[in-house]
Formats: C-alpha cells, structure tokens, sequence
C-alpha cells in the first residue's frame, strides 16, 4: 500500500490575519481524481494554494508523500496549473521553451536539457495536441490552447500528483472535451489529480470524489455528486442544499487572483 | 583623422571595448526585466544610484563601486517593495526613484563638487574612461552575461510565473533578489557608457527590438544582446567621427541609434502580428448549412483573399463574410 500523496489535519489558513480556511481535514489517496468544487470566495482556490505550499498554513499539519511540508523537496513529483493568467509575459516565449520550464524540477543548476529530457517535453506537447504549435509564440495560441499548454508544462516533470486550479474556466465546450481527454489519459496512468472547478463538464465522469467547500469550510465530501444523488437516502449527507454551490451563475476569471 | 588613426588612440580602444561589453550585458538583464514588466527599473536603479555617485566623490572613493553598493542596495529594496506592496507598488517606487536623485544632487552641492563632474556619470563619458575602470567594466559586464546565459532557464521560468516555479522547486525570492543585484550591476557597469539617465535605454530598446520579430525567448534575448552591442559600438564610432564636425556626446548618440532600429523594426513587427492574427484558425464548431449568396468570384489558393484554416477545410475571408467552398457553391461559416 503507498503512501497516500495529500494529508492534511486540522488545516487553517488565514489571510491578512484573518481566518479565511478553517477545519480542513483531508486526506487523498493515490490515484484519485478529486474534484474541489464551491462557489466564488468558498475557498477552494485558497485550498489547492495551500496544499501546493503557495500559502502558510496558520495551523495543521500538511504532508506530501508521506514527508511533512516543511522536510519536502522532492517537487519533481508535483505538477502544478495554475489559472491561466491573461496574455503571456513582456517577452515572447515559444510553446515548448513553456512547458520546458516544467522540466526544472528534475534539472540541475547549469546543466542543460538533455536527451530525456527533450523527450519528456515532446511527449508532453503531443499529449495535450499542440505537436505542430510547439515552436510558435504561446501568446498567439486561443485561451483553451494555452491553458493545455500549462498542463503539458506541468505533465513535463512527469509528476505523480497534479493540482489543477480551474483548469475549464473561459475555455469552449470543444476545448473541454479535448482536456478531459487529457485528463483521463493521466488518471489512466495512476495520476493523483486535485482539480478545482466551477463546472465540472466534460470532466464529470472523471471525478472519483467531490468535496464542496463553502465559506472556508468542507461542507460536504463523498462521491461525485450526481452519484451521490442516489446514494444520499444510505449514509452520505445529502447534496440536495449543495447544488447552487455546485453550479453557480456568475463566473468571474479573476477569481482567486486577490485571495 | 582617419578611420585607422582613429582606432589606433589608446582612449578610443578603451571606449570600444567598454561599449562592447556594456552593449552585451545590459540588454542580457534588460530582457528577464521587460519580461516581468519591469522596464522601468533600470531607470530608478539609475535614479538610486546617483546617490551613490555623489557619495563616491564627496568620500575620494571610487564613484563605480559606491555606487554598485548603493544600486544594489536599492535595487534590493525596490525588489522587497515590490513583492510586499501589491497596490501601491508604483508609487513606493517611484518615492525611492525620487529621494535617490535628489540626494545625489544634494550630497554633490554640499561636498562642493561641481554640476560637471556630476554630469559625466549623469549622461556617460565614455571617452575619458581610465584602464582600471574598463577593466572593471569587463569583468561586471562578463558575470552578468555568464549569469544571464548560464541561469537561463531558471531565470525564465521565474519571471513567466512566479507560482509554477515556487512549486517545481525553485527559491523564487532568491532569484528575483539575483535578477534585482544584476540589474544594478548593469546599471553601474552602464554607467559610464551611456550615463545614470540614460541607461535603461540600453536595458530595454533592444529587447523592444528584438522581440518585433522573434517568436522565442531564446532568440529575443541573443537578438537583443546583438542589437545592444552593435547600437553602443555603433554609436560610438558614429559619434567619435561626427565630433569632428560638432559636439557630440557618446551616450545620447548610443540610445538614438538604439531607437532607431526600433523605429525600423516595429512597423515589420507590427504586419507580421496584424498577417498572423488574420490567418490564425477558426477554432469554432462550423453550423448547419447556410449557402451564400449569388457568387461569381472563384476562390482559391491564389485568389487574394486571406484563407483561414477551419475545422477540416478553408474559409475564404472577404467583405465581412466566411466562404466555405462546397461543392459548386460557397457556405456561410
């Protein structure tokens, strides 16, 4: 049995001095695809930030792979995708020399790419479908191109644990279908994924487990919630109160940004 | 004077080689700042350094080290400003900017130097260099293009997102405090070439330049240190011939020409984006089957109309219409 990747006990994170995550216990067992779902400002985004070592906890104890946070280096087993923050940066950059910077982790100082290295990168950009993009300007690439290059980024380091910070936001149906496929190529390689959406789309057959924050808290936690409807009357709390969380109206692509 | 005679002068040679160096490192730096959308730092280490300057030459010490230390350390302090003050950050710069200039001007009046000597690291004189301090010049200038170079692929991922870095491993505030020191070595090290005000000209024009038609990192940063080192050799040579005819200055001559291949370059940049944005794909689902109206034109290949990749066929663009070709006719995409 291997250690499971995420633990996490009696987790708070406060911001500016005040308490914006309380009482967060969880605990993800490898291979599982787990969905962090809630509304604006319910925390999730505040969550996977903390998971990945982005905010201090005020309190709790975080471990990954079995190491407490503080004694972790072995980062190459991460693979993190951020929120797809707007245009690229002040200076061109090529699809591959982005999802390169994912292969940091495994790199030494001053020691250059090498043979494997160059082919994780390849396999990583065939992977995600953008094969005949890989030399041109990412900037020029559309928004759900782009966010499939931050997961070949991440996929580079050839990493065991993902977190997926919400991976669909501003991207079309057609591109969500592309990345669940993506996705399920991962889960089929025994990924661990943390993702955190606010519609899940496309992704919803993935989904092992649902845990829907609100207000800085786990309000619920079990099986997938559609599934879930159906097993609410046996010994799950009922997602009935949950679904306006589940699926708000108003979407924002900058949420998380100020948190 | 002739062109050889001309090279031949023992202060001509210094010049050239410090120009050299100076126009390879400062866009080196400049290119990871304007990444991070910081091109006006190099102006307010500039700004800060004057102070140290004026230190220099109210102490006797040597004005190009008391001025590293006092970049440095400004450079440090805006780096710290920054990544604290998410809000006000422009304006807490912008404070330092002000109180370094100031302070320079004051500490050169109080230890009755005068304006001029002040002024020779305000715009550069590049000319009256002494071997000691192109010495120095070299051997700043070859570590912050070693580190630039060496560092690379660290330093990019840094300054392309800051978040993914710190969870691949990476000490982000260590480099960001690196690219800071760099950048101030570089401004000391322009110091004398262009002069204090002038100096971020140097860090930024280039990669400005640079980045109009390339289409990577990589090239944009071997690019701009090319573009840096032949506007300050350039400039130089060019201001060294034309000052038998009048008084001109080194350092503006430098950025002018460093100017002026962006004024070439951009309009060449700017076609090529507007032709690239034009062709780039349709990325929508195409719908239903809408045929157009009476046709006569024939599309193809080499009909002048700009064709759009779309789904598994080509859309023709004209007059605010997608034809699609079917068959004998055209859809409307």
């Amino acid at each position: 049995m291997s250690v499971d990747p995420i633990r996490l006990v009696d987790g708070a994170v406060a911001i500016g001095g005040r308490p914006v995550l309380r009482g967060i216990d969880l605990t993800v067992p490898a291979g599982q695809f787990l969905a962090l779902l809630g509304a604006n400002g319910s925390g999730k985004s505040t969550l996977i930030r903390a998971l990945t070592g982005l905010r201090p906890l005020a309190r709790g104890e975080l471990s990954l792979f079995g190491t407490p946070f503080d004694r972790f280096h072995q980062w190459y087993r991460i693979g993190f995708v951020p929120q797809r923050t707007g245009a690229a940066s002040g200076v061109p950059a090529s699809v591959r020399e982005v999802v390169a910077a994912g292969r940091l982790s495994r790199r030494k100082l001053l020691h250059p790419l090498g043979a494997a290295g160059r082919r994780a990168v390849d396999e990583a950009i065939e992977l995600v479908g953008l094969t005949d993009r890989a030399g041109d300007g990412v900037s020029t690439l559309s928004g759900g191109q782009q966010q499939r290059v931050l997961i070949a980024r991440a996929l580079a380091g050839d990493p065991e644990l993902f977190f997926l910070d919400e991976p669909t936001a501003g991207v079309d149906l057609t591109q969500q279908q592309v990345l669940a496929d993506t996705l399920a190529a991962l889960k089929e390689r025994g990924a661990t994924i943390v993702l955190v959406a606010h519609e899940l789309g496309p992704l919803a057959p993935l989904i092992d487990r649902s845990v829907v924050m609100r207000d800085g808290r786990i309000v619920y936690d079990g099986y997938p919630l559609a599934e879930a409807a159906a097993h609410a009357h046996h010994h799950l709390p009922g997602p009935e109160d949950l679904v306006p969380d589940h699926a708000p109206s108003v979407r924002s692509p900058f949420e998380g940004g100020a948190q | 004077m002739s062109a050889a005679e001309l090279f031949s002068l023992p202060f001509m040679q210094r010049a050239l080689l410090a120009a050299l160096f100076t126009g390879l490192a400062a866009p080196a730096i400049g290119t990871y700042l304007v990444q991070r959308r910081l091109a006006l730092m190099g102006d307010g280490i500039g700004h800060v350094a004057v102070t140290g300057v004026a230190l220099g030459l109210i102490t006797g010490w040597s004005p190009t080290w008391t001025a590293v230390i006092v970049a440095v350390l400004g450079a440090v302090l805006i780096e710290f400003i920054r990544e604290r003050g998410h809000t006000n950050g422009d304006v807490a710069l912008a404070l330092l900017f002000y109180g370094g200039l100031a302070g320079g001007v004051l500490i050169t009046g109080l230890g009755g130097q005068s304006a001029a000597r002040l002024q020779q690291y305000l715009f550069g004189s590049i000319t009256t260099i002494s071997i000691e301090d192109v010495i120095v010049t070299m051997v700043l200038a070859a570590v912050v293009i070693l580190v630039c170079v060496g560092l690379s692929p660290q330093l990019f991922a840094v300054a392309q997102d800051p978040e993914f870095a710190r969870v691949a491993g990476l000490k982000v505030r260590a480099y960001n405090v690196l690219v800071a020191v760099l950048a101030a070595v570089s401004v000391t090290v322009a110091m004398r070439t262009v002069g204090l005000l002038l100096v971020s000209a140097l860090m930024v024009v280039p990669v400005a330049t640079s980045q109009q038609l390339s289409r990577t990192f990589r090239t944009t940063l071997a690019a701009a240190m090319v573009l840096g080192a032949l506007a300050s050799v350039g400039g130089l040579v060019i201001s060294a011939f034309a000052s038998y005819h009048a008084n001109v200055a080194p350092g503006p001559t430098i950025v002018l020409l460093s100017l002026a291949g962006f004024v070439v370059t951009w309009p060449i940049g700017a076609w090529l984006r507007h032709r690239a944005r034009l062709a780039a794909p349709f990325d929508d689902e195409p719908v239903g089957h809408e045929v157009s109206d009476e046709h006569p034109h024939q599309h193809g290949p080499d009909c002048g109309h700009v064709a759009v990749p779309h789904d598994d066929h080509v859309d023709y663009v004209h007059d605010g219409h997608r034809h699609a070709p079917h068959g004998a006719h055209y859809d409307e995409h």
